[in-house]
């Protein structure tokens, strides 16, 4: 069983379009939306849970006011700025570390366990998925990115699956790490624009460090053709392969809004076709043992 | 007053309000939050006057003083400690610089260690001061790093924050502390998914906020829909043009080759400041 996750460092460049269109042309797959705090996949997979788990994440301090005496060590040494001067716990900035709990000398302050979203596996008519959704504001995506591969783990072993195809969030911190680690390939998605080669470039840097093959797809090369040349001939230089590259098109957007994938709804396109080819030379290579 | 630009949905156009605001502006400071993928630097280039390391305190054990008694290891509420009865294993990545493990040995075995997870850089484009943060590759925190940028806020000028997608903790920590906070959005689907949870978390945070829709002309009218049921102030249109998209992919911020629309993010910004109260 293989594992193929979408990245691309900058946001907003087609990662999950893409990843959509994947799940449909993909036999034999489980899907995995990695993007916890921002998950969209499920808009054009319309998945239907099967089963839903807790999360529970960072714990958060609890002032007990009746035993409190004000005395100030807890404020002190907080490093997170997390007790106010009326000696309140701000949720937000409470990382649940504990550090308060052991320096109150009257023990007035407890850990308690806080949910800080839900894990979902689910039924979509292009296979299973495994999928989760941080409260707003919560911290600790990691963790629940790591929840939502075993969950897709466990159901790609029951099921038998050939691939997980893995939908990553943007940027190259916790929650990107834990989307990359321990899989075969990294499908980078990106634009030709300044910001688009600049974040490419820092996330391949991210795969390499975790030892992870990528491909390249460039997403509406024809907004800047000379950008896109770049990013060609960069890959070239660098041994990566490109897989695709997509014209940008109207229809696109016009499948989000039908919440359709792009290539079940416009099969015909341009951008369709192009998926598909970039689809079939991944699949070769994961066969050919890249990865 | 200290103004973010947030978004949920990456790749609204974030960057591009933060940047065509700030250039239209006097007197401003703009620091690029998005610590994992600035992309101010991009187009604004500005000449570095400081560049500095970042560093977290992580534990440090002197196996000499330690009797493997295991009190960290329990005490760590990140797992970044495990104590075996031979060596203890510290696991930097999932640490978040507590101190707890320090405070709780009770034979003195652990101090801190300074560990390097970034850089911070200074510099200025013409009279727009710019500061941001560059998150080491392969290390996971970012909110250290938008800490140290954020500690550069001067709050006697005009400060624009330019904040990650997403709504954790990046997020949290770059908006926390402002006067008001810009939305930008795009009118289709995941753009409105993303916005409403964006705007939970800030009414959560009890910061005043309005939209900017980017792209306007593409996708459907739910997010203007939205906007007015929950009578949230559109503060701005910014059209899907292919000249402006062309533009942002050279790295050149619009408002410079169309400078009829400084006017428009002044405006922007003065309306903000209205809503803000300030």
């Amino acid at each position: 069983m293989k594992q193929l996750t979408i990245l691309s460092g900058k946001g907003g460049t087609g990662k999950t379009t893409i990843t959509a269109s994947l799940a449909v042309l993909a036999k034999n797959a489980v899907i995995a939306d990695c993007d916890v705090d921002a998950p969209d996949l499920h808009m054009l997979l319309h998945p239907k849970a099967i089963k839903t788990q807790e999360f529970k994440g960072a714990k958060l301090a609890v002032i007990d006011e009746s035993e409190c005496t004000k005395c100030g060590l807890c404020r002190e040494k907080c490093r997170f700025d997390a007790i106010t001067e009326d000696f309140k716990i701000d949720p937000i900035s409470c990382e649940g570390c504990g550090v308060c709990t052991i320096t109150c000398p009257v023990n007035a302050i407890t850990l308690v366990e806080r949910i800080s979203g839900h894990a979902y596996v689910s039924k979509t008519k292009y296979g299973l998925m495994a999928h989760a959704m941080l409260s707003p504001g919560e911290a600790n995506s990691g963790k629940l990115v790591t929840l939502v591969r075993q969950n897709a783990r466990i159901l790609a072993e029951k099921e038998h699956s050939d691939i997980i195809i893995i939908d990553g969030p943007p940027g190259i911190g916790c929650p990107v790490i834990a989307s990359v680690t321990g899989i075969d390939a990294g499908l980078l998605v990106t634009e030709p624009t300044m910001s688009g080669i600049h974040d490419l470039e820092r996330a391949l840097q991210l795969l390499r460090h975790f030892n992870v093959s990528p491909f390249v797809c460039v997403n509406v090369y024809d907004i800047n053709e000379d950008n896109a040349e770049k990013i060609v001939r960069f890959c070239k230089e660098n041994d990566i392969e490109i897989v695709g590259k997509i014209p940008f098109n109207p229809i696109v957007t016009e499948a989000m809004v039908n919440g359709k994938p792009t290539v079940e709804y416009a099969p015909e396109s341009d951008v369709a076709e192009e998926i598909e080819k970039l689809w079939e030379k991944i699949l070769s290579a994961l066969k050919h043992g890249s990865g | 007053m200290i103004l973010s630009i947030a978004s949920g949905k990456g790749g609204t156009g974030k960057t591009t309000v933060a940047v065509n605001m700030a250039l239209s502006l006097k007197d401003v400071q703009l620091l690029d939050c998005d610590v994992e993928e600035p992309n101010v630097h991009l187009l604004l280039h500005p000449n570095i006057n400081e560049e500095k390391s970042v560093y977290v305190s992580t534990p440090q054990v002197d196996e000499e003083l330690c009797d493997h008694c295991g009190k960290c290891g329990e005490f760590c509420q990140y797992n970044a400690i495990l104590v075996s009865s031979e060596k203890v294993l510290v696991f930097l990545e999932l640490c978040h610089s507590c101190g707890g493990c320090v405070i709780v040995c009770p034979g003195k075995a652990i101090s801190e260690e300074q560990h390097r997870i970034g850089t911070l850089k200074c510099g200025s484009t013409g009279d727009l001061e710019v500061v941001y943060g560059e998150l080491d590759v392969g290390e996971p925190m970012a909110v250290p790093v938008i800490r140290e940028v954020k500690r550069r806020i001067e709050s006697d000028k005009t400060v624009i924050l330019d904040s990650p997608p997403g709504t954790s903790c990046p997020v949290i920590e770059t908006v926390k502390g402002s006067d008001f906070c810009v939305l930008v959005t795009e009118p289709t689907p995941f753009g409105l998914h993303d916005l409403r949870i964006t705007v939970q978390v800030l009414e959560d945070m009890e910061i005043p906020f309005g939209v900017v829709v980017n792209r306007a002309g593409l996708g459907d009218k739910k997010v203007y829909e939205y906007c007015e049921e929950k009578n949230i102030p559109i503060l701005l249109e910014i059209p899907y043009r292919r000249k402006i998209a062309e533009l942002y992919s050279k790295g050149i911020p619009f408002s410079s080759e169309m400078p009829e629309w400084k006017e428009k993010f002044q405006t922007l910004f003065d309306e903000a400041r209205k809503l803000a109260g300030k």
